[in-house]
């Protein structure tokens, strides 16, 4: 299913500061939208989208908020845009950011994302919306982030991500 | 081609003339991350290296909870000490990084990568200060370098003059009410104009600060005179120079903001762009102020705050915690008289840290509580509580509210010659 957020989704209400003092990833996917949506962490199943507006992942670093979303299993978040650093912190994660025209879409909706024509398919309506996904994005999700990239390539690889 | 601020300190830093658009990779001059973002570090980095690139131009302030307030936090904390220690970093107690980062190691020019979203406060400096994650920082940790995109830049030309009661905070609560959240998403803020001129360090960074807020990579006030004078300040003059844009630089958009006619502004809950003049929500009941963080919570905003206290009595219904940004800060506070005022006016005096801001310590809001506070967010439960209501404020108008116990313009009890 598509879990429907709205513009603003601040890190605070990913992962709250109260909560957010473990290393732990089980733990952190335990608290995602503790107090926002608390029925988000129980219901959650691996390959479901989070669909949202403008700005999601605004506020603080706190790379957590990536660690803990990530760990639910959801296959991408889909959203208008994004917030600069947690744009970074989930190309660094792998964990794939779809930037698109979210609205319309429902919970029920059936998506799928066909990347080799930057398209996310909303079967349930018959119709495609146009995304951004930029190959540095899809390069460190293949490689399972940027340090898995890093180990298997060597440090002096950073050099070569700048290319892409 | 000529090149903005930005643009030529990125190329000092790529070895090799970059311009708005390019992806390079870039030399750090200093890497910081804090008690959390740096706990966060650890694992990443020992995947990748055994070794820091360079002790020296590593800090690790312990300043989101410390001293510890829990033992997730005492757990936390002691991983980034045996980190430290192995790899001989230092780790410092004595505020928020920030502050630490503008009084003892940023120097104009300088590129620095902070595992912190205010990050972009010591561009006040004139320095290039951009904020990431855990992952960033420990790729900066075993390199020394990170990749950047070099962004649009936006120009802010402030100008008029600041009227009484009207201070930096002011004016960048004004500025988040005009663009909104994500206007400068991806992009950098340098400021001009005859107002951040005149404008002493300390209140250039309220500015670059809440810039954060804006969606920006960063944000920058060329260095001048002004920034030698903080810097003999905190005893390194020698760290100045002069910098700035080339006269033909180019911008992605240029904003002129007249300060002429501002009032005191706050932004209401539960965002920074919810801007409301003080005037207009005079009279809203308040259970706590926060005077403190790295946005207003140096000397200059501490000595507001006695300004407006003199010879009054504080509203007896509320709370009142003042945390100084840095142990600087709290012996200079000591020095003047302020710390013994304060303590007579009934205020909680916390020791120096991101305190009550973020909610895990030192001021903590119960449900549907309100609070005025000189810091740089307002989301829900951001202080505490989900339902607690947060209006961000000069240290002014936070002054003048714990006076009444509900919010209060301070002009009326400001003396004419404290100016911002």
């Amino acid at each position: 299913m598509n879990w429907i957020f709205p513009d603003n989704i601040n890190t605070d209400l990913i992962t709250p500061g109260r909560y957010n003092q473990t290393t732990d990833p089980k733990e952190l996917a335990k608290i995602c939208f503790i107090e926002y949506r608390p029925e988000f962490a129980k219901q959650v199943k691996p390959g479901d989208f989070v669909v949202a507006g403008r700005n999601f992942g605004c506020g603080s670093s706190r790379e957590t908020a990536v660690t803990s979303l990530k760990h639910t299993g959801i296959e991408a978040i889909v959203a208008k845009s994004f917030a600069r650093i947690f744009y970074r912190n989930c190309m660094n994660q792998g964990l794939l950011l779809v930037i698109g025209d979210t609205d319309g879409i429902t919970p029920e909706d059936e998506l799928e994302l066909d990347i080799d024509r930057q398209k996310l398919v909303v079967k349930t309506q018959g119709r495609e919306i146009d995304v951004l996904l930029p190959r540095m994005m899809l390069k460190l999700r293949d490689e399972g982030g940027i340090v898995e990239y890093l180990k298997r390539h060597g440090l002096g690889a950073l050099e070569e991500l700048a290319k892409l | 081609m000529g090149q903005n601020l930005p643009e030529k300190i990125f190329s000092a830093h790529c070895g090799r003339e970059v311009h708005t658009g390019d992806t390079v990779i870039a030399e750090l001059d200093l890497v910081m991350a804090h008690d959390t973002t740096g706990a966060w570090a650890i694992d990443p980095f020992r995947e990748i290296a055994d070794k820091v690139f360079d002790p020296e131009r590593i800090v690790f302030p312990f300043d989101h909870a410390f001293p510890a307030p829990s033992v997730a936090m005492a757990h936390l904390q002691k991983k980034v000490r045996t980190f430290a220690k192995e790899q001989g970093i230092r780790i410092r107690t004595d505020g928020v990084c920030h502050q630490l980062l503008a009084e003892e190691y940023v120097k104009p020019s300088m590129l620095v990568l902070g595992a912190d979203s205010h990050t972009p406060t010591s561009g006040g400096l004139g320095a290039l200060t951009i904020g990431v994650g855990s992952t960033d920082a420990a790729v900066a940790l075993a390199t020394g370098k990170n990749w950047f995109r070099v962004p649009e830049v936006i120009r802010i030309v402030i100008e008029g003059e600041m009227p009484h009661g009207v201070f930096a905070k002011d004016v960048i609560l004004h500025i988040a009410g005009m663009l909104g959240t994500e206007y400068s998403a991806y992009k950098i803020i340098e400021f001009a104009g005859p107002v951040v001129e005149q404008w002493s360090v300390p209140e250039r960074m309220t500015l670059t600060n809440m810039c954060a807020e804006l969606g920006a990579k960063t944000a920058i006030v060329p260095s001048d005179e002004r920034t030698r004078e903080y810097l003999a300040s905190q005893g390194r003059e020698d760290d100045w120079e002069a910098n700035g844009p080339d006269p033909d630089a180019e911008y992605a958009e240029t904003i002129v903001v007249d300060v002429s006619d501002l009032v005191p502004t706050v932004a209401q809950p539960h965002d920074i762009d919810q801007e409301a003049k003080v005037e207009d929500i005079e009279g809203r009941p308040v259970d706590q102020v926060f005077i403190g963080s790295c946005t207003n919570g140096r000397i200059e905003d501490l000595r507001v705050v006695r300004s407006i206290w003199e010879g009054r009595e504080l509203n007896r219904d509320i709370r009142v915690v003042i945390t100084p940004a840095s142990r600087r800060v709290y012996l200079q506070a000591l020095e003047e008289g302020l710390v013994e005022f304060f303590m007579k006016k009934g205020v909680s005096l916390t020791n120096p840290g991101c305190g009550a801001c973020l909610g895990r310590q030192g001021g903590v809001l119960d449900d549907e509580e309100v609070c005025v506070a000189t810091s740089n967010r307002n989301f829900p439960g951001r202080m505490g509580s989900p339902t607690a209501e947060i209006y961000l404020a000069s240290p002014a108008t936070a002054a003048a509210t714990a006076l009444r116990g509900v919010i209060t313009d301070p002009r009326p009890y400001l003396p004419q010659a404290v100016e911002g």
